[in-house]
């Protein structure tokens, strides 16, 4: 398999008054055209990883890495002029709320022409229609009308479908999606995964989906990196979730209730401090 | 198609009746802010220790005499009376007539309005444009140099009395450089050389195409004009700065810098379009702020406004000149209100 993205002992740093806070503490992984589940609770860095990716670590944060190579780039050594090529047109990334990533004074047609102008040398009418067509790729009726609509005038489910279109538009071979649905109702989720999951798997493009949900992962991903205290503790296929062996992907499994072994009480995750300190498990291929 | 523009069509019919109670209830909030204007006003030159009657016919009259003038000035009836006729008066443009001056207050104030309408505007000019850009890179370039340079000169502006900058500037470009003309608008040898139409000198000349006179009207407020620039300027750089870094902060930034933006273009057609609603506030009050007439600047700089105006009426007991110009002031900064609330409408997507 080629791999698309490859990265070796990445670190996240934030240097504060009383030293330095790692958020992401050495982890390898790498990325081909398939879909990398990363799972870990709040604080876990997960966040930060997708970031670093595409080098967007508010300042004062700091990014190293022994390799970092998307493609033929060496992201390490890529200028910000470099990394603004890449940003959008090679390796592209949606949030969790739509509500507060879209832009609240463009229109939706602008913010998603703006994408592709970018990148691509057209016409305005052009890329308006290529927009058009994106939007009824992501399912959106009537997308004539929408696109002059603004972000406060589409519902949460339509403006992530939105951010999808807006972000596969120019063509990328990575996806980011860190906690795609978290903000959505229930209800809209499974329809929002199953859009990008069709585009991402119909483009062959690779994907890495952030999420705390172990369960939505397990189900939507190929490969899945269980995230501890900023480093890599398992990696499992996700068929075999089952057969996970580390206490803390154990203790997230358990603490999930299920409807059809219901429990009186749910498990506590029993937090044991060796994990933080034990050696980040690599998930290069 | 067809079906297409039938939908907005269809949608915009529908709220016409809010806009017309929206319209309605702006009209009816003006009219009772207005009024609560007229009332206050009414009130101090009432409570004021002046007797408007001695004002008039001064201290050596009969009796007689000022019982006819207190009759006259209708001083006699019902307070409520008076405040109606009072009304009743400014509605028609009626503001009394000035006892320094013996003119009606309104040709007074249609006078001297123009000097503080061209100074203020130019000031806010300048506020504006340096102000903006200075708060935006201050913003961007967070704790550099640039920052401290904007935190630097609004403090000065926050701190420094006006009074005291504008006399050293005299000093300074006037006095020892000589690079600007001195206090007053215009020179005396230019002095009704072009004929008033705006009663805004730069205007004016213009319009006349006597580019001397222009250049004069120039080298005269450029001083002034400045000062006051450097005061909105220090108020609307700060405020620029606060909202573009809550603005820098947000997710939908983030999204753009995804897309492969231009940090330029992150800036300026992002963040910055999103500040554009709230600046519009801060400009307006301090566009306001400068249409009342700063009564220091007029002062030093001899500068025929209206602040110099109604402090010179207050000083002189004359009321009429005093609430006549109290009332106008009220009056724009009333409008402008509206007007930034209209452009809120024009600009934010949400409020539409």
């Amino acid at each position: 398999m080629t791999s698309l993205l490859d990265v070796e002992n990445l670190r996240v740093t934030f240097p504060t008054r009383s030293g330095s806070f790692e958020a992401v503490r050495g982890i390898s992984f790498s990325l081909g055209r398939e879909r990398l589940g990363i799972v870990g609770e709040s604080g876990s860095g997960k966040s930060m990883t997708g970031r670093a990716i595409l080098k967007l670590i508010r300042k004062p944060g700091i990014v190293t890495a022994d390799r970092m190579q998307m493609g033929g780039t060496d992201l390490l050594t890529a200028s910000e002029r470099e990394m603004r090529r890449i940003r959008g047109r090679h390796a592209s990334m949606i949030m969790q709320d739509p509500k507060f990533s879209l832009n609240p004074v463009m229109t939706v047609g602008s913010q998603i022409t703006e994408a592709l102008l970018t990148h691509e040398k057209l016409s305005r009418a052009e890329a308006r229609k290529r927009a058009v067509a994106m939007l009824d790729a992501v399912a959106i009726r009537d997308p004539e009308r929408v696109m002059s609509l603004y972000p406060h005038e589409v519902s949460g489910g339509m403006g992530q479908r939105i951010m999808i279109a807006m972000m596969l538009i120019p063509n990328p071979e990575i996806l980011i999606a860190d906690e795609p649905t978290s903000a959505l109702d229930v209800s809209v989720q499974l329809q929002v995964l199953e859009i990008m999951d069709k585009l991402v798997t119909d483009r062959g493009m690779g994907l890495i989906f952030i999420s705390h949900d172990l369960n939505l992962v397990s189900n939507f991903c190929d490969r899945i990196l269980i995230m501890y205290a900023g480093r890599i503790v398992e990696v499992c296929q996700a068929g075999k979730l089952h057969e996970a062996k580390h206490p803390y992907t154990i203790g997230l499994l358990n603490s999930v209730p299920d409807l059809e072994h219901p429990r009186p009480r749910l498990d506590a995750l029993q937090r044991d401090p060796a994990w933080r300190e034990a050696p980040s498990v690599s998930a290069l291929t | 198609m067809a079906d297409l523009s039938q939908t907005p069509g269809g949608q915009r019919r529908l709220p016409v009746p809010r806009w017309l109670k929206k319209t309605a209830g702006t009209v009816l909030t003006v009219a009772v802010t207005l009024l609560g204007l007229l009332f206050v006003t009414f009130m101090i030159g009432r409570v004021m220790p002046i007797d408007p009657v001695l004002a008039v016919i001064g201290e050596r009259a009969t009796q007689a005499q000022y019982n006819e003038v207190f009759r006259e000035l209708g001083l006699d009836k019902p307070l409520i009376a008076q405040f109606a006729i009072y009304v009743n008066d400014v509605l028609h443009g009626d503001f009394g007539t000035s006892i320094r001056t013996g003119q009606q207050v309104s040709e007074d104030i249609a006078r001297v309005f123009p000097a503080t309408l061209e100074l203020a505007t130019l000031g806010t000019l300048i506020g504006v444009f340096i102000g903006v850009p200075l708060g935006v890179l201050a913003a961007v370039f967070r704790g550099r140099w640039i920052d401290q340079l904007a935190r630097l000169v609004g403090l000065v502006g926050y701190s420094m009395p006006i009074f005291w900058l504008g006399l050293v500037g005299l000093l300074i470009f006037y006095g020892i450089l000589g690079w600007v003309a001195g206090p007053g608008r215009l020179g005396v040898f230019y002095q009704g050389l072009v004929p008033t139409r705006t009663g805004l000198l730069l205007v004016d000349s213009l319009i006349a195409g006597d580019w001397t006179v222009f250049k004069d009207a120039f080298s005269h407020i450029i001083l002034p004009a400045s000062l006051l620039g450097y005061f909105s300027l220090a108020y609307i750089s700060r405020m620029t700065r606060s909202f573009m870094l809550e603005q820098l902060n947000s997710e939908y930034i983030t999204t753009a810098r995804v897309k492969g933006l231009s940090e330029w273009t992150v800036i300026w057609r992002h963040a910055f379009r999103n500040i554009r609603i709230q600046l519009i506030t801060v400009i307006a009050l301090a566009y306001a702020n400068l249409l009342e007439g700063s009564v220091l600047t007029e002062i030093i700089f001899a500068w025929p406004g209206i602040g110099q105006y109604i402090t010179t009426s207050l000083l002189a007991n004359d009321m009429n000149s005093v609430l006549g110009g109290t009332v106008v002031i009220g009056t724009i900064f009333v409008a402008l209100n509206i007007f930034s609330d209209l452009l809120y409408r024009f600009f934010d997507p949400r409020a539409k």
